[in-house]
């Protein structure tokens, strides 16, 4: 993975110091609160429902185990012992102290990690495919582009007082998992007739209140302009997007409003300034940051053997058996996988982890994955590069400190924001909807057969838990003080993205497990052969689930 | 006397801003909105001062920028300082047509900005309150290394390292 060199590492210095003096000036009453508020905001600190909220940049969600030990530190000694894994692959605190955010941060600098611009109306982490650099599948590694980003945006002088946020994302691969298309700037890793690589480049994508699917503006850029016409973008942006009423303020407005056509001409015509200038990429660069992001040292494998040694082991254990199946995955080096380690089991909070997990899974990285690891937008982490004779003592040690849940891809493997026990934009409780739905299908078999499965669940229209592109959505409303969710069919970040469809009236809080539960029946009772849940709702569409679900109700 | 934080010093401000409801324009260097400088045309050959504008951070820059890069002061207004239009403009003005006179922020920013303002290409920093201006000098020195192209560093850091 990329390591910072003396520049980098000035630059997180330096920040450290900078709002340290920010944030004593404060304490000093010589900031004032609404002048303070974008400063911390830009340095990942929140105030929340219960108290503040730090987010740490996980850029483009990888991390080394020197990292992850660091993160338990942090989380024993400044909080609670445990940290939430976001949904842009970043990690919250809920329990930092104002006064002790600059030592955090200072702490995570002295392991090559920051907050910066983890909120605020800025450019915010990158993110990617947690299987960049080993999907079988890929056209290209994403990360050293998503680093190039991260550099560019990071203190870009122009574009820290935005309209509003900004996110961009990357990918490589033919299947997007990066729900590239929902983002402000989603880049596509694709190569021209001559075989020279580039991006297709899509703006206006987004979830949130108004969910828009992203347009492309161009089908090739040459890699080497990738900065100058990001820089472009977003000045059109910061100069023409809405500052009057913040629920409008998204690049996707702008786009709606003028077109994508119209939008791709003033991109073009600002581009026609700045490219081929300074910004343009240089042959040495794009390889010094391809240098970080090499193979590791895999072992020869036979393939044969190997998968024989594991098809026996998981002949004798059905537990076992099932983890293969759901949580581990093939890669591009014959006789490895990847393993998906799960923070889903039921009874916690979707994407929590403790500070001994956290030494768990460091150790886990260094004995049987070269050290590093990933942290996904579904809110699980994944090791990359597991040697096939190690896995079964992998699933031992993980199993053992809860980590081995073997839901990924299923029902329970749901993305779920904070909602109403922390964040104090929800208009509704998250985490108590995850669990039921956890503990109401708890029957592996039964969750087996369901397959794959996407749940998405927030606690409000800002859509931090992604319901909008959940096969099965839910969204916590309020109504007259009392909380109710909203249930969406159909939705979907794949490469032909949908957003779910409303099923009805909002259900309350009892409610929702016998809902999902006959919502489920007529998947069973519909399904052809092994079709999934989204290919038999696409083909039989919203009537039958609705009829079931309001059968007794009306 | 008024003061303004110029090139990293603070100096008294000889600059005078003129009231829009103003029917005469006062002696000295006078700063007029671009509205005014428009309205006291005729007037402003025989000055016995300097003529600078302000502007604001949604002008349609590209439609106006000519006559205005003879000015030795421009001005960009920040309603308030989350309102980043400004440093785009800012950004236009040095790059795109090498303006060299000063380049003043004025209105709403605030200290922590004026480190991102000088990079935008800003040189001067006119305070809508008492801000301690020798003090508020300090976060322009924020950073001492930066990643990106700005108005007072032509290459980025991936040339340079």
């Amino acid at each position: 993975m990329y390591k910072y060199d003396t520049y980098d590492q000035k630059i997180v210095d330096e920040r450290v110091e900078q709002f340290r003096d920010q944030t004593q000036r404060f304490l000093a009453g010589d900031i004032a609160e609404e002048a303070f508020l974008p400063l911390r905001l830009q340095n990942g600190l929140y105030v929340q429902r219960l108290a503040p909220m730090l987010r740490i940049a996980v850029p483009y969600g990888m991390l080394s185990s020197h990292q992850v030990r660091k993160l338990a530190h942090i989380s024993r000694v400044y909080d609670k012992g445990y940290v939430h894994f976001t949904t842009r692959q970043n990690i919250q605190l809920n329990w930092p102290a104002l006064e002790e955010v600059p030592d955090i941060l200072a702490e995570l600098a002295s392991v090559e990690m920051h907050a910066i611009q983890t909120s605020g109306n800025c450019i915010r982490n990158t993110t990617t495919d947690q299987f960049a650099g080993v999907a079988v599948d890929e056209i290209e590694d994403p990360r050293p582009w998503c680093e190039l980003i991260r550099q560019w945006s990071t203190i870009h002088p122009e574009f820290a007082f935005l309209p509003r946020k900004f996110k961009i994302a990357v990918c490589g691969s033919e299947e997007d998992r990066a729900a590239f298309l929902l983002h402000d700037i989603g880049l596509q890793l694709v190569k021209n007739d001559a075989g020279e690589l580039g991006f297709e480049v899509f703006v206006g994508g987004g979830l949130g209140r108004t969910p828009v699917i992203g347009s492309s503006i161009r089908k090739f850029l040459p890699k080497q302009h990738l900065l100058s016409y990001l820089d472009a973008i977003v000045r059109v942006y910061n100069r023409y997007g809405n500052r009057d009423n913040k629920y409008k303020a998204r690049i996707k407005i702008l786009v709606k409003a003028w077109t994508p056509a119209v939008f791709a001409e003033r991109v073009e015509a600002e581009w026609e300034h700045l490219k081929e200038g300074p910004s343009t990429l240089t042959d040495n660069e794009i390889l010094r940051v391809k240098s970080f992001f090499t193979a590791p040292d895999y072992l020869e494998i036979n393939p044969l053997e190997s998968a024989n040694q594991l098809a026996a082991l998981a002949d004798e254990n059905l537990g076992f058996s099932r983890w293969l199946e759901r949580n581990t995955q093939l890669q591009k080096q014959s006789g490895y996988r990847s393993v998906t380690l799960s923070l889903k089991p039921a009874g916690v909070a979707p994407g929590d982890v403790t500070d001994q997990q956290l030494e768990t899974i460091a150790d886990l990285a260094d004995h049987y994955s070269f050290g590093e690891l990933r942290a996904t937008h579904n809110q699980n982490i994944v090791l990359t590069d597991v040697v096939e004779s190690n896995l079964f003592e992998l699933w031992q040690q993980a199993k053992q400190s809860g980590l081995a849940t073997a839901t990924i891809g299923t029902i329970n493997d749901m993305i779920c924001c904070p909602g109403g026990d922390y964040c104090s934009l929800a208009n509704a409780k998250s985490i108590p909807v995850a669990e039921a739905i956890q503990r109401k299908f708890s029957d592996l078999d039964y969750v087996y057969d369901l397959g794959d499965l996407e749940l998405n669940i927030s606690g409000c229209m800002n859509a931090c838990g992604h319901h909008h592109i959940g096969h099965i959505g839910i969204l916590g409303v309020d109504k007259k003080g009392k909380e109710w969710y909203q249930i969406q069919l159909g939705g979907n970040a794949n490469k032909n993205a949908a957003l779910g469809k409303v099923l009805g009236p909002s259900l309350c809080r009892e409610e929702i497990t016998d809902g999902i539960e006959k919502l489920l029946d007529v998947y069973v009772e519909n399904r052809i052969a092994d079709e999934s849940f989204l290919s038999t709702y696409q083909r039989i569409g919203i009537e039958k689930f609705k009829e079931r679900v309001y059968a007794t109700s009306s | 006397m008024p003061q303004v934080l110029r090139d990293n010093q603070v100096i008294q401000d000889n600059w005078i801003a003129v009231d829009e409801s103003l029917t005469n324009l006062p002696s000295g260097d006078i700063l007029l909105s671009y509205d005014q400088w428009q309205q006291f045309s005729d007037q402003l050959a025989d000055h016995d001062g300097q003529i600078g504008v302000w502007i604001e951070g949604n002008t349609d820059i590209e439609a106006i920028v000519e006559p205005l890069l003879e000015l030795p002061l421009i001005a960009i207004n920040f309603p308030k300082f989350a309102d980043g239009r400004g440093f785009s403009i800012a950004r236009l003005l040095r790059g795109r047509y090498k303006y060299q006179g000063e380049l003043r922020a004025i209105g709403g920013f605030i200290r922590d900005q004026l480190y991102l303002l000088k990079r935008c290409g800003f040189d001067a920093f006119k305070f809508i309150d008492n801000t301690e201006l020798s003090e508020a000098a300090k976060s322009l020195k924020d950073f001492s290394e930066t990643y990106q192209v700005s108005a007072d560093e032509e290459n980025p850091l991936f040339r340079r390292r």
